[in-house]
């Protein structure tokens, strides 16, 4: 069965579909919860009367507008928000989805590596970034930027990141950006509400409900890794990943602004990012920097690195070497 | 008593007109119906229908923003002489300008509305229900000092006028203390919109020292600017009467202003230029474009060229002294000043991005049509303070209940003979 969710302009998540679901079932779904089988989109149910549902609805609608930053809020609070949102994509979506809430593991700092050497453009890691983040296909949102460039210098001035031609081409080479998340993040500190900031593990996160969408962020980045959604965001039901976290690739409005966190919801579950797991080459190394046996830790030590504008003093946890 | 007297009066003064006043005030209304209309598609659609995108983040309506924050603080520079040093040519202009202040400001708080892509979360950023991320916020200080410089500017002059209004001389002791808060205020509203901009080392474009002081140059600039030829247009239009002395000191500030503006624009471009480094790239776009990428350089050029024109005809005297010259210039500057800082100032520093790509920008028309909807909101607001406020100040609007015609007072000196004002001594 596919869904299409396409959105009207009324609406700032998407389409409104014929909602045939178990409600039951939908409430049941609570915050890491033995939610398995909930991926599946459900779909023949007892029909609920439809001016319930919308009352249902709109009364959650409007206690997700009233409700808190989710950095001040109680662990209830945050079971709560879950439980709606979950069960307002199940109304107005007609699809399940598992948000998850996991907070960020002691004795972890996460960090990436990147070999120029390896890189061929395939941009394989663009294409996994999309489709694991529900990123926005009609205006084609990507967090990953890959720079083709000519001859042996890193210049970004002269680099092309639109290329459209078989790759690698002859004599050049391939540089991805993405956020990387600075340990003192300029971006964090300029944002108004403080709907933006960093975890324990190193992640700068966005709470979607609570950024006003003023962009100022995305002025203080010098990295160019903040994306904001001039229209509604759109992603065919088909191809949604239900597999979410509130500070990750949960469903975000028109007006707001997001990025990446490397891929927060499988990172803080012990899996590789999955611009990492995409990448054929091999280019692509994440892990714990604080893990002196992992792999991030053995590039650090033994490789030729360099960090992109060093001199701003961010401080990115996000190096380039080369074999 | 007073004070429902006082609302009646200042909504008949704001309501009545001539032709001509009503034609003035419906075009303007039409202006924002269409603003109000683009509007309603930029929220229904999001800020998709605009020019902006990820590359050129913020346009048209933060470039106005920044423009009028100088308008705003500019005002004040009027009340520092008239008010603290008892300057007896000045006192006339000063409401003038604070009107204009007021409504400077209110177009400065509609553009941060109409270019946030979530306004209904904007409660977030009221404190107690929400968070305000002050002090490490720059934009956050700028919504206390913004608020608190709107609330300024309306209680003064409110004060002012309301004791005029009930038959009283206003406490220079209840309102002097305010006045010097406010003016360290207006200072303080345009340093922190430029730290703003500055305190971004990601957009070198921006991140300068100079740019506060520069904001505060070509303020003083473009404000006084505007407030002679308001009060040009006032005075050719009633009874009120601006002294000579006014007009020529306040030409005499934006004068003095614009070459320091100029001053700080060549060492701009003397630093920028004379070693270029990759962070002068976005000036290079600015002023000579790269590559095919050259959408403003006709356009700050021609500021530029305004700018030079403006400010060497006012440093002549016999033109300064002109109204029929004055006026011009004044325009003239008005209009380069908001080319250099609005959209000149900017939008260069998003191009090209902190990582190399080049990606222009061209506001659409409902951007345009949002833009112009809150400049006729803005000449709406000061046209009805203008309307308000001159009859009390004339003395031809009294409180009824303050009974009789009230004796008459002796004017300042600079009010000349055009007309006798008749002011009630205050009675118990």
């Amino acid at each position: 069965m596919s869904l299409d969710l396409r959105n009207t302009h009324a609406e700032d998540e998407g389409t409104v579909l014929q909602k045939r679901v178990d409600r039951r079932r939908a409430l049941g779904i609570l915050l890491g919860g033995a939610a398995v089988g909930a991926q599946a989109l459900s779909a023949c149910s007892p029909v609920a009367p439809v001016s319930d549902e919308e009352r249902e609805a709109k009364l959650l609608q409007w206690q997700e507008y009233v409700k808190k930053n989710y950095r001040f809020m109680s662990d209830e609070e945050r079971v709560d928000t879950i439980a709606r949102l979950e069960r307002l994509a199940n109304i107005k979506h007609n699809v399940d989805v598992r948000i998850q809430a996991t907070p960020a593991q002691p004795g972890v700092m996460f960090g990436y590596a990147f070999n120029i050497s390896k890189c061929k453009g395939y941009r394989a890691c663009v294409e996994a970034c999309i489709n694991e983040n529900n990123l926005d296909r009609r205006a084609g949102t990507q967090y990953i930027r890959i720079f083709e460039m000519e001859g042996e210098e890193v210049n970004l001035d002269e680099a092309d990141a639109t290329f459209q031609h078989e790759v690698p081409a002859e004599g050049h080479f391939y540089m991805g950006t993405q956020c990387f998340q600075c340990a003192d993040p300029p971006c964090v500190k300029v944002c108004p509400v403080g709907a933006t900031w960093q975890e324990p593990d190193g992640i700068t996160v966005i709470d979607y409900d609570w950024c006003i969408g003023c962009r100022y962020c995305m002025a203080a980045c010098p990295y160019w890794a903040r994306r904001f959604n001039w229209a509604a965001p759109e992603v065919p039901a088909a191809e949604l990943n239900p597999n979410q976290h509130y500070l990750g690739n949960r469903a975000r409005k028109k007006g707001v602004v997001e990025k990446c966190t490397f891929c927060i919801h499988r990172t803080r579950q012990g899996r590789l990012p999955a611009c990492a797991e995409a990448c054929p080459t091999g280019a692509r190394v994440f892990g714990n920097l604080l893990d002196p046996n992992s792999e991030i830790r053995w590039v650090l030590e033994h490789k030729r690195i360099f960090r992109l504008k060093e001199d701003l003093k961010t401080e990115p946890r996000f190096w380039y070497f080369t074999d | 008593m007073h004070l429902k007297a006082f609302a009646l009066s200042a909504l008949d003064s704001a309501t009545n007109g001539g032709r001509r006043y009503h034609v003035w005030m419906g075009s303007l209304t039409l202006v924002m119906l269409v603003g109000a209309f683009a509007y309603y598609i930029q929220l229904r659609d999001g800020l998709a229908v605009t020019g902006m995108n990820d590359h050129v983040s913020w346009g048209l309506y933060i470039s106005n923003f920044t423009f009028l924050v100088g308008m705003a603080a500019a005002a004040m520079m009027l009340v520092l002489p008239a008010y603290v040093l008892h300057d007896v040519d000045f006192s006339r202009a000063v409401l003038m300008a604070e009107a204009v202040a007021v409504a400077a400001l209110v177009m400065v708080l509609s553009f941060v509305v109409v270019d946030i892509g979530n306004p209904l979360a904007a409660w977030h950023l009221v404190p107690g229900i929400g968070y305000l991320n002050w002090p490490r916020s720059l934009l956050a200080w700028d919504v206390i000092v913004l608020n608190g410089y709107l609330a300024l500017n309306l209680i003064i002059p409110f004060y002012i006028l309301y004791s005029r209004y009930t038959g009283r001389t206003p406490n220079k002791r209840r309102y002097l203390p305010w006045m010097y808060i406010a003016v360290m205020w207006a200072v303080s509203i345009h340093m922190v919109t430029a730290f703003l901009l500055a305190g971004l080392p990601a957009r070198p474009f921006w991140n300068t020292a100079l740019l506060g002081p520069r904001f505060l140059a070509s303020a003083f600039t473009a404000g006084p600017a505007f407030v002679i030829l308001l009060l040009w247009f006032i005075k050719r239009e009633t009874d009120y009467d601006i002294s000579e002395g006014a007009f020529s000191k306040l030409a005499l500030i934006t004068t003095v202003a614009a070459q320091v503006n100029l001053v700080m624009l060549i060492s701009e471009l003397f630093y920028k230029f004379y070693s270029p480094t990759h962070h002068g790239i976005n000036a290079r776009y600015l002023f000579f474009g790269l590559g095919e990428h050259r959408a403003l350089v006709p356009w700050i050029w021609a500021a530029i060229a305004l700018n030079l024109v403006a400010t060497i005809a006012l440093m002549i005297h016999p033109v300064r002294r002109n109204m029929r010259l004055l006026m011009p210039a004044c325009a003239i500057l008005f209009v380069a000043v908001w080319v250099e800082k609005g959209f000149g100032l900017v939008i260069p520093g998003f191009i090209p991005s902190p990582l190399g790509e080049i990606v222009e920008y061209t506001p659409t028309l409902v951007e345009i049509g949002v833009t112009a909807g809150v400049w006729a909101l803005g000449f709406f607001v000061l046209t009805i303070l203008v309307r308000v406020a001159l009859p009390i100040e004339m003395g031809s609007v009294r409180s009824p209940h303050l009974g009789g015609e009230g004796a008459p007072v002796i004017r300042p000196r600079s009010t000349g003979g055009r007309f006798t004002e008749r002011r009630p001594v205050r009675t118990r």
